[in-house]
């Protein structure tokens, strides 16, 4: 076997393994997240297919499948077959990017592997910058469908996602700063060694962490941002005309983002792959296990906040990002040039 | 074995990229400006912004080619296709007189002027080999040279913003 011919095998093989993993991750969450939600008001939830409900995203799955598929009469055509397909390809591109534990040497051969499907110099922007090009989604699905609802929808969800991405990309110049670096492997090297180091401690990027997590949460049209598909005002919102497989690639692209971004807050706060505890064991596949568990730690957080905040009124959301978030954020990024510039150098 | 490592080889390297995102560049580009349909256009458009993205990507500069879909693919184009999308702006209709189009044409003989001296490369030499990564690009925008220069232009973007909320908005 010629390397070359090696290292695109291998790569093929972990673009395939992780667009697996995040399927089965985006159905269980579908799962998880009903039955999590239910605990948490008193009810049961989804338990009837298989042990403990287990087998209900494989019904829900073949139920979508089979669904009738319904297109407005006076729908764009190709626009409304091409927002799904951005969302999802946006959704699966920025998370191509993303590391998740430190290389290991696969067991029994002396074949070292990165886990992590591109190590980009400007991991941070690429992300931002393909992250940007999902609103397009928003905006096509919103207004190929010629559906009031779906245009106001749209129109919402469009503008709350500028609004938040700002504050978003302002947090990540914290950790950029820290680090020196806009790779995501180094912004989790800077965090090494003890659990104090983790940029989510208060002395090193607290603020950011806070701002970055709501904006996320906004990016992502979670609770209590999720009223871009409030359904007392706007049916669905932007997705409301879409039925059968498209209406399943639409919600699959929102569950992924919002592991992309568990998986970020991770690698940028949380001190990615580190243990942060001494007596804790290390090296080997150790690493991918600690990982793991902050992403699930961090999508139970997101179920969380569905479970216990009520929505935003729109007004409130607007003053809420802009005049809260924005300036917090700039405030941190002043306060971390400081330090970076008086005593790290 | 050889042949399909070849092969392999030649579809990953760089002139083979070149060529592939050039050609989308352009198509899309000659979309951009025979497209009737006005949003159709602005689609066209974002194809050729990301193609010349994965250019700039090409040459060594990742943090260019980010920035070129930031700000003009994720910003940019999509306030151009909120315009267009709320104001419904119908198909074009073929417009201007005789001297918009002998304008036209004599516009189009000079860049294919242009583009001929271009391409045969006469008086044109390469450029040196420069170092575009992150650090060097942020060391020369930073640098003392346009340090002056870079703030000047925030000052001015400042100012744009606060015009264009005030014209906006009649009462603050």
């Amino acid at each position: 076997m010629t390397p070359i011919l090696r290292d695109l095998l291998l790569m093929l093989l972990k673009i395939v393994i992780m667009t697996n993993v995040l399927l089965g991750l985006f159905s269980l969450m579908t799962l998880v997240e009903r039955r999590v939600l239910a605990f948490m008001q008193f009810r049961l939830g989804p338990n009837r297919v298989g042990p403990f409900g287990l087998f209900q995203p494989i019904a829900d799955g073949i139920k979508l499948f089979f669904k009738e598929e319904v297109m407005p009469a006076a729908a764009n055509t190709w626009a409304f077959f091409a927002a799904p397909a951005v969302a999802v390809t946006a959704a699966f591109m920025a998370i191509a990017t993303v590391p998740y534990g430190p290389p290991f040497t696969l067991p029994f051969t002396n074949i070292r592997v990165n886990p992590q499907i591109a190590d980009l110099d400007v991991g941070l922007l690429f992300i931002l910058a393909v992250t940007s090009l999902g609103v397009y989604s928003v905006v096509l699905a919103g207004w190929s469908a010629n559906s009031k609802y779906s245009l106001l929808g749209g129109l919402r969800s469009s503008a709350q996602m500028f609004s938040y991405e700002l504050a978003l990309g302002m947090a990540f110049v914290g950790v950029i700063m820290l680090a020196g670096s806009f790779r995501i492997s180094d912004i989790v090297a800077a965090q090494g060694g003890s659990i104090l180091n983790w940029n989510v401690m208060p002395w090193r990027q607290g603020l950011a962490a806070v701002v970055y997590f709501i904006a996320a949460m906004a990016e992502v049209s979670r609770t209590p941002f999720d009223l871009p598909e409030g359904e007392t005002e706007l049916v669905a919102g932007y997705h409301t005309e879409y039925s059968s497989m498209k209406f399943a690639l639409m919600q699959m692209a929102e569950y992924i983002n919002m592991i992309t971004v568990s998986v970020l807050t991770t690698n940028l706060f949380l001190g990615g792959w580190n243990p942060g505890l001494s007596f804790l064991p290390t090296g080997g596949l150790w690493g991918l296990v600690y990982f793991a568990l902050k992403v699930f730690f961090v999508l139970f957080v997101f179920i969380w906040m569905r479970g216990t905040v009520p929505r935003f009124r729109y007004d409130q959301l607007m003053h809420f990002g802009w005049k809260v978030l924005i300036p917090l954020a700039a405030l941190n990024v002043l306060g971390t040039a400081a330090v970076v510039a008086l005593w790290k150098r | 074995m050889a042949g399909l490592e070849r092969l392999l080889q030649f579809v990953v390297s760089e002139v083979f990229l070149f060529y592939v995102f050039s050609l989308v560049a352009v198509a899309s580009a000659l979309g951009v400006v025979l497209q009737r349909n006005p949003i159709r256009s602005a689609f066209s458009l974002i194809v050729t912004l990301c193609s010349l993205s994965a250019i700039y990507g090409l040459l060594g500069s990742p943090f260019i080619a980010a920035l070129q879909v930031i700000v003009y693919a994720g910003a940019i184009m999509v306030l151009f296709l909120f315009v267009l999308m709320l104001l419904n702006v119908r198909r074009e209709e073929p417009s201007g007189g005789r001297a918009t189009r002998s304008a036209a044409i004599l516009l189009a003989l000079v860049l294919a002027g242009q583009l001929g001296v271009a391409l045969t490369g006469a008086g044109v030499t390469p450029a040196a080999g420069f170092d575009a990564s992150t650090a060097s690009f942020a060391r020369v925008l930073f640098g003392v040279r346009f340090l002056y220069v870079f703030e000047a232009t925030s000052i001015l973007i400042v100012a744009a913003l606060v015009g264009a909320v005030l014209v906006a908005k009649k009462e603050l």
